[in-house]
């Protein structure tokens, strides 16, 4: 039996169980990342030999060792009969943006190619702690810049496992292309604007992004800050649900982390849809677009499939008692990727001020005479393009003659974005909703190459997604069909604060009255010809 | 030539004596540590770290911002200044800047010549320390142990007039810092920094001229220097048709002199955003209320008040409030000696002030307790010992602790009063003494002084000069 084909459920119980060895479960997947992933991104650029084009190139860095040793642990905790933690021997992906004491977190960025920090993310920490094998560090887009994972520094970068010549989807690419083909059972991303939950719709598997506050930013090299969340992505609701659990809950570390309790997640998937209110709303079929030439924004279709796919989950969910409501009004979500375009670079700015090339990282080979030329060529050859796109916005922005214009003004969009759902979630007020259900993304897996370069096309990916960064709200995004090119399609349910456990079980019902659609037996390319029989 | 006076406004940095940094648990103070060896990835600036405030350095600054009375900000904001530099290794220094702690607030100035003067306090923030940097050997060197040590910014209104003013102003604002115990105030070891703003104007105009600022002045004496300095450079330059610029100067106090250091025409764009790493302050009404109950009876306030229920002279009010526990003290005596609060300031004023000094210590670390000098005191006022033997005391209970009147009773530093004793030593003098027994008896009563002082000898200066007199009286006359 091969263990990469197990839920991270499965794994966790056998493992506990003493029925399957923690070892064993490892050696799979590093047998499956073999297999499948092809080389590690690196900075070096080479020639790729053919063979590698159609590989999966998830990781930057396995860390085969450092899991064995915790898979030992794990086996000698199950040997003396002591608990060995909830995600006993699950093997776990951690995106390169998170700090991991004994590894190189480099951010897929040239300036931090070296850097090993000296202090572990309180989440890695804490799956760790759960029994977790984490074994690796997998790519995104430099610094999490991005939609597609195509501009990190480390080369090549992921390919979706369901099509190679497609995108993984971005930034947490790395995160979800090592569910997709297996490799993992679970991973470790972060969602700024949309960039756990679009990967995922993309590859085919589970994205949650919680409530801001929920889990812990410590050892997370900050994007957004105000807008950054850890999170899981998984094969399915119920494996997100269970690493959710590990993650969740108040870090001293961390002082804008939450106090509210946590529930119990997975218990809360068997209470059902039935009496759930989920709303649909119309300013989620479609996308507010500007014309790169006159700026003028315009309406856009999205790929026809989305909404269909969102109908249709809608029925099914119906079908199994929730109560459908129909328009509910989000006026604001269309200003979502303009706010988000400004808040966004202007933290992301002042957060990469620190790359000096002073203190740690990359440091310029050129001879330079004082600081500010220093300064200059380090940040001109450390950074790539989309961190120099970043600080040139985030600087020009937020500089006192245009901070009222665009930054304070982005600030109070947010807050229209955030009172939208407020009201449709107000239990006294109109809709009353438990989740709000739309797209995830405007298309599927778009092909590599076709938006790099269109900073701006690129951002409007994460349209259907970023409002839920901007007013801090839970959101998952599930797999719900595919496109007649064989892409994965996601949907995507908004949560009220701290109410991840509503939303999972949307979300899992959904899986459960869908476990037999055709579409969910078909397996990705990257898989095809692997072992498949458990 | 016109009449001309001097503006200034101060800019102070005041170091708060919490036990760690502002935002991480690393130790706030420094001192004496080899550079980089008080530091962590969060005060580092390591990437992916976060700032933790530090609750002590909140109640500190609410207490300050109560003691200068500024409106205590129920809801305040960290903001991050964003600019390069090696000493500041997240690229920003986390500080407070629309909303700070404290809003408004004043001090008055109690000036030597009588006069006084109220200073309006402009800002008052928390913030965070940045490093400091170094050249040496042509290369430039960083310690980041500074990092993150909390700060308040003051920064007064343009309220000053004199060099004196300024001096004045610092004076009573470090006294009051280590009053209230939020600093240590000690501007050697920078505790305590300055700049100072100076323009000039016309006498009787009120416009603000273009100002220079003098930085690096860590003493009080120098700032009262530089700005007069600066003041009459900034008069012979007007005098002879020149204009001020905005210069940035460097006060060099070896040699005296101001150094220009760079023009500062325009000011620097630091892009001004909410630290979205920390929760907005949140100070209930119940703790600002706690706050400001646990605010002590201020300087000025204690000194006014020591001058009119002690009948204190502005001199001894002014020593015997310099310090809070040297006053303290002296209220503590005076109440034990029962409201000799004349008296009792004498003591405080010559001798325990000497003891202190000779000793480096303050009233507060003295071994000898205000019930000991308050027994001291009453001991002879009482006749019990004499005024040398009190003063001695002072320095046998710090040296060696032990109760005063225990002291006394050990070592026979009582007087004798005691009748049949004094009688009998009287009675030995006046045996000796037949001639001038005859003398005195003959009418030369002048000589009773040189009796007293017989019997002082004979008795060691123990003898009660006053019982003494009575006694050898009562045998002459007889």
């Amino acid at each position: 039996m091969n263990s990469i084909h197990l839920s991270a459920r499965q794994i966790a119980q056998k493992v506990r169980a003493g029925e399957l060895s923690a070892l064993d479960v490892l050696e799979d997947h590093l047998r499956q990342i073999q297999t499948v992933d092809g080389a590690p991104g690196s900075l070096r650029h080479e020639h790729l030999n053919p063979a590698e084009e159609n590989k999966v190139h998830a990781f930057i860095e396995v860390t085969a060792q450092r899991a064995r040793r915790q898979a030992e642990q794990v086996q000698a905790l199950v040997q003396r009969g002591e608990d060995p933690g909830p995600l006993a021997g699950v093997p776990v992906s951690v995106k390169d943006i998170f700090c991991v004491e004994g590894t190189t977190t480099t951010a897929a960025s040239r300036i931090l190619y070296n850097f090993r920090p000296p202090y572990t993310a309180t989440t890695v920490e804490r799956l760790e702690k759960a029994g977790a094998l984490i074994i690796g560090k997998v790519n995104l887009d430099e610094f999490t810049y991005g939609s597609s994972s195509e501009s990190s520094a480390f080369q090549p970068h992921p390919n979706n496992p369901w099509n190679t010549q497609r995108v993984t989807g971005g930034s947490s690419g790395g995160s979800a292309a090592s569910v997709a083909a297996r490799e993992v059972s679970l991973s470790l991303g972060t969602d700024t604007g949309g960039s756990i939950r679009q990967p995922a719709a993309f590859c085919g598997v589970v994205g949650l992004k919680p409530t801001y506050g929920r889990t812990s930013r410590y050892g997370l090299i900050a994007f957004g800050s105000s807008l950054d969340c850890p999170g899981p992505l998984a094969r399915d609701a119920a494996d997100a649900a269970l690493m959710l659990q590990v993650l969740a809950g108040m870090d001293p570390k961390d002082s804008t982390s939450a106090l509210a309790p946590v529930p119990d997640y997975l218990a809360a998937l068997q209470e059902g849809v039935r009496g759930m209110r989920i709303g649909l709303s119309r300013d989620y079929d479609h996308i507010t677009y500007p014309d790169t030439l006159t700026g003028e924004m315009s309406i856009q279709a999205i790929q026809p499939e989305m909404n269909s796919a969102v109908r249709d989950a809608a029925e099914v969910l119906a079908r199994l008692g929730a109560e459908v409501v129909e328009d509910v009004p989000m006026p604001n979500a269309r200003h979502g990727i303009p706010a988000y375009f400004v808040i966004s670079r202007v933290e992301a700015a002042s957060n990469l001020h620190r790359f000096d090339g002073v203190k740690y990282g990359y440091r310029t080979g050129t001879p330079v005479r004082g600081l500010s030329e220093l300064y200059r060529a380090t940040r001109a050859e450390g950074f790539g393009l989309q961190p120099k796109l970043r600080i040139l916005m985030g600087m020009y922005v937020s500089a006192a003659q245009h901070s009222a214009q665009y930054y304070q003004k982005a600030l109070r969009v947010r807050s229209m974005i955030r009172s939208d759902f407020e009201q449709a979630f107000d239990p006294r007020g109109a809709y009353r909703l438990d989740a709000l259900l739309t797209p995830t993304t405007p298309t599927t897996a778009f092909l590599r190459k076709a938006v790099l370069g269109d900073s701006v096309l690129m951002q409007y990916s994460d349209q259907m997604t970023v409002a839920g960064n901007h007013a801090g709200i839970p959101a998952v995004s599930i797999p719900a069909g595919l496109d007649p090119l064989g892409l994965p399609i996601g949907v995507q349910f908004f949560g009220m604060d701290f109410r991840e456990d509503l939303i999972l079980r949307a979300a899992h019902a959904y899986e459960q009255a869908t476990q037999n659609a055709e579409w969910r037996g078909i397996t990705p390319q990257a898989l095809r010809g692997s072992e498949v029989s458990a | 030539m016109k009449k001309y006076e001097v503006v200034i406004g101060l800019e102070t940095h005041i170091q708060l004596n919490t036990t760690s940094k502002i935002f991480c648990a690393c130790k706030a103070d420094s001192w004496g540590a080899e550079p980089n060896t008080n530091i962590c990835p969060v005060c580092s600036g390591l990437p992916g770290v976060l700032p933790v405030l530090n609750a002590e350095a909140v109640q500190k600054g609410a207490l300050l911002a109560a003691a200068m009375h500024a409106e205590i900000n129920p809801v305040s904001y960290f903001d991050r200044k964003n600019y390069f530099y090696p000493d500041l290794p997240k690229g920003y220094q986390i500080t407070q800047f629309d909303e700070p702690i404290g809003k408004g607030g004043y001090m008055d100035l109690e000036m030597s010549d009588g006069s006084s003067r109220r200073v309006r306090i402009h800002k008052l923030h928390l913030e965070e320390d940045a490093g400091k940097t170094k050249i040496e050997q042509g290369e430039r060197l960083v310690d980041f142990n500074r990092c993150g040590v909390p700060l308040i910014e003051m920064v007064t209104e343009p309220d000053l007039r004199s060099g004196e003013e300024a001096a004045q102003y610092l004076t009573q604002l470090r006294q009051l810092l280590r009053w209230i115990g939020v600093s240590e105030a000690d501007m050697e070891r920078g505790h305590l920094r300055c700049d100072a703003n100076v323009s000039i104007r016309e006498a009787g105009s009120t416009v603000l001229n273009t100002k220079t600022e003098i930085k690096n002045v860590n003493s009080i004496d120098a700032v009262r220097q530089a700005i007069m300095e600066e003041a009459k450079r900034q008069i012979e330059a007007v005098e002879a048709g020149r204009r001020i610029q905005s210069y940035t100067l460097d006060w060099d106090a070896d040699t005296g002199t101001l150094r220009k250091m760079r023009s500062k025409e325009s000011e620097a764009d630091y892009r001004y955003i909410r630290e979205p790493d920390l929760l907005p302050v949140r100070l209930s009404a119940e703790e600002i209320a706690r706050v400001l109950e646990s605010l002590p009876e201020l300087p000025l306030a204690r000194r006014a008040r020591f001058i009119r229920d002690y009948q204190l002279s502005g001199y001894d009010a002014d020593i015997l409030t310099s310090e809070r526990s040297l006053s303290d003290y002296y209220e503590e005596s005076v109440r034990l000696c029962g409201g000799a609060a004349k008296v009792v300031s004498n003591w405080m004023m010559n001798d325990l002030s000497r003891l202190m000094n000779d000793t480096g210590k303050s009233a507060a670390q003295l071994r000898l307790r205000p019930a000991d000098l308050a027994e001291i005191i009453r001991m002879v006022e009482d006749g019990k010992i004499n005024p040398a033997t009190g003063k001695s005391l002072l320095g046998k209970v710090e040296a060696a602790g032990g109760k005063p009147a225990e002291i006394v009773e050990r070592e026979g530093l009582g007087l004798i009063a005691d009748e049949d004793a004094l009688s009998s030593q009287i009675a030995a003098v006046l045996a000796e003494s037949a001639a001038e027994v005859e003398s005195f008896r003959a009418g030369k009563e002048s000589l009773l002084g040189w009796f007293v002082g017989q019997v002082m000898r004979r008795t060691g200066g123990k003898a009660d000069p006053k019982r003494t007199r009575e006694l050898l009286l009562e045998q002459l006359k007889r």
